[in-house]
């Protein structure tokens, strides 16, 4: 037992390495696992789709799909997992975590990179390294199918003045037979630049347990 | 300049002192005009033919000249741009404050200007925060909520509390003298001296731009802390009056108890009076005209109403503004809303100006002036220190749970910014003076205080915020892209909550927002307005507007006379430029195009010009309401502006336009000179022989104005007779017209987005064919140009960049077809300028030169 014991606290320490969350936030992510997946060792797209208040989000494909992303973990592998373990689960977790005052300039800068790189991957669906117009009016179609008043045609329509400011932006002396093919990360990059990626991609992981306050979300 | 701001301030001290000179004499001659009266007795002196009654306009008079000298000092301060990047305005108008109460003292040897509280509280304070509530980024303020409230709360009390011990141990340790202030007394001062003013922070912020988490902060705590500020100030004037002795704990509770029933009283009332204005703007359709003063007389019964009920006042307009906003802007014509938004900044801006200049003017009152050392300077020094440690220590503990620290860099802008203002000034002349002795010696520290921190601080906020490396506020707009991302982003995050299982602040947004959608809108909003309400939706519009300006500002630089014969092109066109240059064309002429147009239109649907239509979606919103949208209409809606609008039958109740056909007649005459005149340099800056093109281009013109009758031949017959005209004329004025170059051209599309075709631009210069447009030969003969049909060369560039990427033909333009009503088509259509494979219409196909 007490084996065990220093077993997990090892692999916490580990994991608190890797992905930089706490020991007590990676306690209660994995309380959380442990209730998305049933008590099983991994988790499956089912097991996330179930979610009750995921339900109502029009992006939710992107989310999970997210979650079993390769790319996201880190470890320059492409593909998608069938169902990923827990250390998989905090990686992409890890993505959203805040800055704290400690965090130096280049740490940020790496922080933002990270994060930028999710959300590209999130829009990259076939991973060629760049998202094409059909990929991204995907997205936005998906985004804004949810608000009834904009049709499927509107959000084509967004989706494709979205890219063409991008075009602008980024290839501005385009001669009159090119065409642009698509957002690399680079001009990804460059375009959410004053989006302040590093302070506003993140979520709050409580250190406390939040196991007890998930009485007033099972009822949404 | 400078002469001129020079000439401003001697008109308006000239004035001051006329009005001084004026009332004595009025004073004078109402006094002898009496007395004859009395002398005469009954003897009737016949009617006089003008009489002289300066007391009977008094004070409205003089009320109106001094608004009018503060918005004149105004103007001239504004008008030296490198004084105002020094010292910010806030301070000069204070300092014209002085001078201005430096004349009327020497005129008058009285200081009849002063700023009382029942006019700062009544008249002068409600629209400026309405004004703030109204334009409240929204979201911004309620994710800073937590920290906010307890720098309002927390922080002003800590301020009123430490400030009066402070002041008190002082006073006992002799510091100051012989003074008859007791420890009540002090902490009453300290809670009037506590709060952060408003009005001073708006001052001195708008002009640094700060990023905008430490604005709302600094902000967000200025409006809520009169809550406090309010609850304080009563409880210990109410301490006062009831004396030291008799104040037990149950007095204490309750003065606790009542600092959650203002403040939450006071934001009830609020957001009630928002809801009311926000219902009640779902209803005016029908009169649209004073649709506009709902908000201001609601908004002011709010402040009222809690002021009535004892409540914060502030807090009731400031909720108000922040309620309806989305509503009203929603629900309310475009017109409305802007004319709110302009009336709001008008009035907050004027009455700003007027507080500020009155701050300037009470100084000079010798009765108010109590020096004392001690008091002021300590005063002084508190002010600033425990500013900054109550900030300090306040982030410092929420910097624990804030998931975004403070730095230390904006935490120092926020002690800094504390500025103190007119609110302090209206509560301290509010103090009783039978109550407390040393009331002058309060209002005249209150007044060092506030000068202190709106001029000394104010003028060294900009360099101390250069000199930190505050990060400063993005002032670009954002990018459809951007907006995109926001709202994947606000998806994902609610997303990664749900999947961690965390309860957080995007959690409760979503629920908020789904709430928000269901219940309030539908119950405050129209419905049609809920349609269009979507940001994205929106900036959508405004990205197709740009287009269609730089579509058709393309056309212009090269010099295409095509664009003119193509009438939506024509629309966008007179819509460029400023509504008075053009003020009206021919309803019925457009009319009749854009019917013609729409007959065909079903056919021809191509995607690269498409975006320009979004125009007519845009003028048409106005339209869409009502639901026989007809031509006529959309027409009237943006081809009569200007100049007739003015002349006409007067009606109080609606703008009507003239529709006498002479005048129309004359008015599109003189407008198609003047846009002649525009395109007639855009021409001859590409100098076409024009001997060649003169003649052939009669004939031709004839024929087919011949052929058809359509109206727009004869629009086209009407601009040659002029072209040839004016080419005549104008033979030596080759090269750009300098006028053409200022007209305003808001091609702005993006960076790199007006692009030169250079296809174009040598073809014009060999070719031959230009110098007999084509479009001139018989509808049937032109055949584009290889490279025409190979490029599109009229059709912008940007757009044209598009096009490969699109893979339906039915794209923006079917949507509009989806999104307008059905009887909206017909015009929406005019034909693009088409790829050759388009069937002709009416007027002759377009040739892309």
């Amino acid at each position: 037992m007490g084996a065990k014991q220093t077993r997990s606290a090892q692999k916490y320490q580990d994991l608190t390495d890797k992905t930089g969350f706490s020991p007590e936030q990676i306690k209660n992510l994995h309380k959380r696992f442990q209730h998305l997946s049933d008590n099983e060792e991994t988790i499956s797209r089912e097991n996330l789709e179930k979610i009750p208040a995921l339900a109502n989000n029009p992006i939710r494909k992107q989310i999970i799909d997210a979650f079993f992303d390769k790319r996201n973990q880190h470890q320059n592998e492409v593909g998608a997992f069938q169902e990923i373990g827990f250390e998989q689960f905090l990686m992409v977790m890890s993505h959203f975590r805040p800055p704290t005052l400690k965090t130096t300039e280049e740490e940020r800068e790496a922080m933002r990179k990270e994060k930028l790189r999710f959300l590209f991957n999130m829009h990259d669906t076939d991973n060629d390294g760049t998202i094409t117009l059909e990929e991204y009016r995907k997205v936005v179609e998906e985004l804004l199918s949810k608000s009834g008043a904009i049709g499927l045609e509107a959000a084509k329509a967004i989706a494709d003045a979205a890219m063409l400011e991008v075009a602008s932006t980024n290839v501005p002396h385009m001669a009159p037979d090119d065409f642009y093919e698509g957002i690399t990360f680079e001009h990804f990059e460059q375009i959410l630049k004053g989006l302040e990626m590093e302070s506003r991609m993140h979520i709050r992981f409580l250190d406390v347990d939040t196991m007890t306050m998930r009485c007033g979300k099972s009822k949404s | 300049m400078r002469r001129c701001g020079f000439v401003h301030l001697l008109g308006s001290v000239l004035l001051i002192g006329f009005v001084s000179s004026v009332s004595c004499e009025a004073a004078l001659t109402g006094h002898e005009s009496n007395h004859s009266e009395h002398e005469h007795g009954s003897s009737l002196s016949g009617i006089p033919i003008v009489t002289f009654k300066w007391h009977h306009v008094e004070t409205p008079y003089l009320v109106a000249l001094f608004i009018l000298v503060s918005f004149l000092a105004k103007l001239v301060i504004e008008a030296n741009h490198h004084v105002t990047n020094i010292i910010p305005e806030s301070a000069l108008l204070i300092c014209f404050g002085f001078i201005l109460g430096g004349i009327i003292w020497g005129a008058d040897k009285v200081q009849t200007f002063t700023l009382t509280p029942t006019v700062f509280f009544f008249y002068l304070l409600p629209q400026v925060i309405l004004d703030a509530g109204y334009s409240m980024p929204n979201k911004l303020f309620f994710s800073n909520m937590g920290a906010i409230l307890v720098y309002a709360v927390i922080g002003t009390c800590w301020n009123a509390a430490s400030l009066g011990l402070s002041l008190w141990g002082c006073h006992m340790g002799g510091a100051m003298g012989d003074l008859d202030i007791g420890l009540l007394q002090y902490l009453l001062f300290g809670s009037l001296i506590a709060a952060v003013d408003p009005v001073a922070v708006i001052a001195v912020f708008e002009q640094v731009h700060v990023n905008e988490v430490l604005f709302i902060m600094v902000f967000g705590e200025s409006l809520l802390n009169d809550g406090v500020t309010v609850v304080l100030f009563n409880v210990f004037d109410a301490f006062v009056s009831l004396g030291g002795a008799k104040i037990n704990a149950v007095e204490i509770i309750k003065g606790i108890i009542s600092f959650f029933v203002v403040a939450f009283g006071g934001s009830l009332v609020g957001f009630v009076f928002g809801l009311l204005i926000s219902l009640l703007t779902r209803c005016t359709k029908n009169i649209q005209i004073i649709e506009p003063g709902f908000v201001f007389v609601l908004g002011y019964l709010a402040y009222l109403t809690a002021e009535m009920l004892s409540l914060s006042a502030i807090l009731s307009i400031v909720f108000c503004g922040m309620c309806c906003q989305k509503y009203i802007n929603a629900n309310m014509d475009e017109n409305s809303v802007n004319t709110v938004r302009y009336a709001m900044k008008v009035f907050a801006n004027g009455s700003e100006t007027i507080i500020f200049v009155f701050l300037g003017i009470s100084a000079i009152d010798k009765t108010l002036w109590v020096w004392n050392t001690g008091f002021i300077l300590l005063t002084l020094l508190f002010v600033i220190v425990y500013r900054f440690i109550g900030v300090f220590f306040l982030t410092w503990i929420l910097n624990k749970f804030r998931l975004v620290p403070l730095e230390v860099i904006d935490q120092v802008i926020m002690s800094y910014g504390g500025l103190r203002g007119a609110v302090a000034y209206g509560l301290a002349m509010m103090l009783d003076e039978n109550k407390i002795k040393e009331k002058n010696l309060m209002v005249c520290t209150t007044l060092i205080v506030v000068y202190f921190t709106v001029i000394i601080q104010g003028i060294t906020m900009k360099p101390l915020v250069t000199w930190l490396k505050v990060r400063r506020a993005a002032v670009s707009e954002l990018t459809l892209i951007e907006k995109v991302q926001n709202k994947v982003f606000d998806h994902m995050l609610v997303a990664i909550e749900d999947i961690s299982g965390q309860i957080g602040h995007n959690y409760m947004r979503d629920k908020w927002n789904y709430f928000e959608e269901k219940w309030m809108s539908k119950v405050l909003m129209k419905p049609s307005a809920r349609k269009n309400r979507d940001r994205l939706f929106k900036v959508f519009h405004q990205l197709n507007l740009k287009d269609a300006m730089s579509y058709v500002a393309e056309g212009e630089r090269r010099g295409s006379l095509e664009f003119i014969r193509n009438d939506h092109a024509y629309i966008d066109f007179k819509k460029k430029f400023d509504d008075d240059y053009y003020e009206e064309v021919m309803p019925d002429i457009m009319a009749d195009m854009s019917e013609d147009h729409g007959e065909m239109s079903s056919g021809r649907r191509d995607p690269v010009p498409s975006v320009s239509l979004e125009m007519h979606e845009q003028n048409m919103k106005a339209v869409r309401d009502s639901e026989d949208v007809n031509t006529h209409h959309l027409l009237q809606q943006h081809l009569y502006r200007g100049r007739k609008q003015h002349r006409h039958r007067y009606s109080r109740s609606h703008f009507d336009v003239n529709k006498d056909e002479g005048e129309v007649q004359e008015v599109f005459q003189r407008t198609m000179r003047s846009r002649l005149e525009s395109f007639k340099s855009a021409k001859m800056g590409v100098a076409p022989p024009k001997s060649l093109s003169k003649h052939p281009k009669k004939e031709q013109q004839q024929k087919v104005g011949g052929s058809q009758s359509s109206s727009a031949d004869f629009i086209e017959s009407f601009l040659f007779c002029l072209l040839d005209f004016e080419f005549s004329e104008g033979d030596s004025a080759s090269g750009f017209n300098p006028s053409y170059n200022s007209m305003p051209m808001r091609v702005t599309y993006r960076a790199g987005a007006g692009i030169e075709n250079l296809g174009f631009m040598p073809d014009l210069d060999s070719g031959p064919s230009v110098q007999l447009p084509p479009w001139l030969e018989d509808s049937s003969s032109v055949v584009p140009s290889q490279r025409a049909q190979v490029q599109l060369p009229w059709t912008p560039s940007s757009l044209r960049r598009l096009a490969p990427l699109r893979t339906s033909t039915r794209s923006t333009d079917s949507f509009m077809m989806a999104d307008a009503p059905p009887n909206a088509q017909q015009i929406d259509l005019p034909p693009p300028p088409s790829p050759p494979a388009s069937p002709p219409p009416p007027p002759p196909p377009h040739h892309h030169m």
